[in-house]
């Protein structure tokens, strides 16, 4: 316990559930970042916090809803996508962010990301990407770099990971971007044009995971990986998708920045129009 | 709103199209679902009803996406439905538990088939009794109705929205494939004759400090929904009142009684059977569903014969109607439950039976005729 206390109110406290302190996330973990994120893009969208809510699955970076304090939902392991769709329908005016990490998201809810991009549902998915399934105790995913040592690859991993930039463009997402934890004001600002994109926005944010990646992997603490990240990351918003993957071990950049941002007609407009042109059938038969 | 809704009158209409119109009555607004054999019609039907009616509806890429989707329509406070047949029905158990967990009202229909896996797709059967109570992992008590004619595939649709209002919960109608294909008559009586129930919200602002979405001082707890203002959090972690995960043992014991007390404080009044011909009878046919159109008239060919036969038939499966089931033993010699599949609601009426109990299982892919329930009859009254 901290002998002297230096602020009795943080400025975010409004949005943060501070009865629910501390959080279970590891020292030199991420996510507490990517959630100050939001808290800020939240306060600096225009839209009050009543309109706002949070859809997630299961794992660490999933914990992020249940601290924020907004109307979240903690949904199963893969399924926020499909829940949010579900809300997102019905009620439209609600600004819907599923925040969720890789393996959830990518892994075992990897159908729902490919076809919730091609439907182009009006919500934001920030996907957390820290390279390893955390919570269960450091197995690889669908994002582990090749070769990395995990609990369940003692000898490495053989298995390609995605390039989830590359994926959610070809599928045709309006918003596609990747920052990292280093980078909070661009990520910031990322959420921000996420939240005003019609369509789904989609943002990858690296971050990192000493306790279950880290630990195996050369970067012993938080900050090895953040130095990592500082180092290697080079911003080209026009970046060729196709060279984007991450290694981690070659000494190749990560290449990050707002990749795409188009307009693009949302499902929610399409079933509008659908609905309008069937009403406008019926009334002309009476 | 009861514009475009199918007006009240005669009908002679499909199965699983009098479901999706009972659905609409009922004011389910939301249907999301993914296409599967036989329960394809429901599916088909609400996509081209309910944007005539102010609704929606989306074909998710399985059934996994389709019960969380009508789970997440359903905490913005909209009706919501899905209907499936049994491997999708496996598919959505655990968005069904996610849907006991958070006491989210919704219905989820499956038209039974022949099974286990793909099984027969085109053909009847029963084996899912155990599942639709069962499925999903943990402790919950699931309502159940199963219907065996049109006009109840109309009727049991409304009590099992009514009923997942009520006791915010997800709802089973576990109707077959042959329930649901079946053309018959349907009566739709005067809409203020339709008993329609919908959630309670809640009654204090959202300004209230320490707004307690499960408030253990209710019984079924009005439901706070995304936009209202409440901040609520709801997670399929265990949790208190408040919403918020907690590992304790004191809190799981809450919260587990919760879930299962809500429903059995009020079996009773959630229980539906119907009694044919009991009066005297030694010879009691406990059946469900389909099945029990054979076994009425093999009763009957019984009682011709001067056989003392009798039926109930269970209309909600869960909760079970122990004590109906009870006392009918009483007065009875014998048993008969036939089912098609290899004995499953057999076990439960075996656990309160207070004579002796016997099964008539019948592999999937068609319906017992009466002559072999009546066989059974025959045998048994010896």
């Amino acid at each position: 316990m901290p002998k002297e206390i230096l602020a009795k109110k943080h400025p975010d406290d409004d949005l943060i559930r501070v009865d629910r302190m501390p959080h279970i996330w590891c020292p030199g973990c991420g996510i507490g970042i990517v959630m100050k994120c939001y808290i800020k893009a939240i306060k600096e969208s225009g839209i009050p916090p009543e309109r706002h809510v949070v859809v997630s699955g299961i794992g660490c970076s999933s914990r992020l809803p249940g601290y924020v304090n907004i109307d979240s939902y903690h949904t199963t392991h893969g399924r926020a996508i499909p829940f949010a769709i579900g809300m997102n329908i019905v009620k439209p005016e609600l600004e819907i962010t599923v925040i969720a990490g890789d393996g959830d998201l990518i892994t075992i809810g990897g159908n729902h990301f490919i076809h919730a991009i091609r439907r182009n549902h009006d919500i934001n998915v920030v996907l957390i990407n820290n390279f390893i399934y955390g919570m269960t105790g450091g197995q690889h995913g669908a994002t582990t770099p090749i070769g990395s040592k995990t609990s369940s690859a003692p000898y490495g991993t053989i298995d390609n990971p995605f390039n989830i930039p590359l994926l959610a463009a070809s599928l045709g997402a309006p918003f596609v971007a990747r920052w990292t934890t280093f980078h909070v004001r661009q990520l910031t600002d990322a959420m921000l044009k996420a939240m005003k994109v019609n369509g789904l926005a989609f943002i990858e944010v690296l971050s990192p995971c000493p306790t279950q990646y880290g630990k195996d992997n050369s970067f012993p603490t938080g900050l090895d990986m953040m130095r990592y990240f500082k180092k290697m990351c080079v911003i080209n918003h026009e970046a060729d998708l196709r060279t984007v993957d991450i290694d981690l071990k070659s000494g190749k950049p990560i290449i990050i920045g707002n990749f795409i941002h188009k307009e693009k007609p949302s499902y929610n407009d399409m079933e509008r129009k659908l609905i309008e042109g069937i009403m406008k059938e019926m009334k002309s038969h009476g | 709103m009861t514009e475009r809704l199918l007006p009240p009158g005669k009908y002679f209409i499909q199965g699983n199209i009098a479901c999706a119109e009972a659905a609409l009555i009922a004011g389910c607004r939301f249907f999301a679902g993914y296409p599967i054999t036989p329960s394809s019609e429901i599916l088909e039907w609400m996509s081209y009803r309910l944007p005539q009616v102010g609704g929606y509806f989306i074909q998710m890429e399985d059934e996994i996406a389709s019960i969380m989707a009508v789970l997440g329509a359903s905490n913005a406070g909209i009706k919501s439905m899905t209907a499936t047949s049994g491997p999708g029905f496996s598919l959505m158990q655990e968005g069904i538990g996610f849907g006991m967990m958070t006491e989210t009202p919704c219905v989820v229909v499956n038209v039974q088939r022949g099974g286990p896996s793909t099984g027969i797709p085109t053909l009847v059967g029963q084996g899912d009794v155990m599942q639709a109570k069962w499925g999903s992992h943990g402790d919950y008590e699931a309502i159940v109705y199963v219907p065996n004619s049109v006009q109840e595939m109309f009727d049991l649709t409304i009590k099992a929205f009514n009923a997942s209002e009520e006791y915010r919960q997800p709802v089973i109608l576990l109707a077959d494939q042959v329930v649901s294909h079946m053309y018959g008559p349907l009566v739709i009586p005067p809409y203020e004759e339709i008993k329609i129930v919908n959630r309670k919200l809640p009654c204090v602002p959202p300004s209230i400090p320490d707004f307690k979405p499960f408030d253990a001082r209710y019984e079924v707890p009005p439901m706070a929904l995304a936009g209202m203002g409440y901040r609520v959090h709801v997670t399929g972690l265990t949790h208190d009142e408040r919403g918020y995960p907690h590992y304790t043992h004191e809190v799981s014991t809450w919260c587990v009684q919760h879930l299962v007390s809500k429903v059995r404080n009020n079996a009773k009044k959630i229980w539906e059977v119907e009694r044919f011909m009991l009066e005297g009878a030694d010879i009691v046919v406990i059946t469900y569903g389909i099945t029990s159109r054979p076994s009425y008239q093999a009763v009957k060919m019984a009682r011709s014969e001067g056989i003392k036969a009798g039926m109930l038939r269970l209309i909600t499966l869960w909760p079970f109607p122990d004590e109906i089931v009870k006392k009918v033993s009483e007065q009875a010699k014998v048993l008969v439950v036939p089912e098609i599949n290899m004995g499953q609601m057999i076990h439960p009426v075996k656990e309160v039976a207070e004579c002796i109990v016997v099964g008539l299982s019948w592999a999937p892919g068609a319906v017992p005729t009466p002559d072999i329930i009546l066989d059974m009859i025959r045998s048994v009254s010896r």
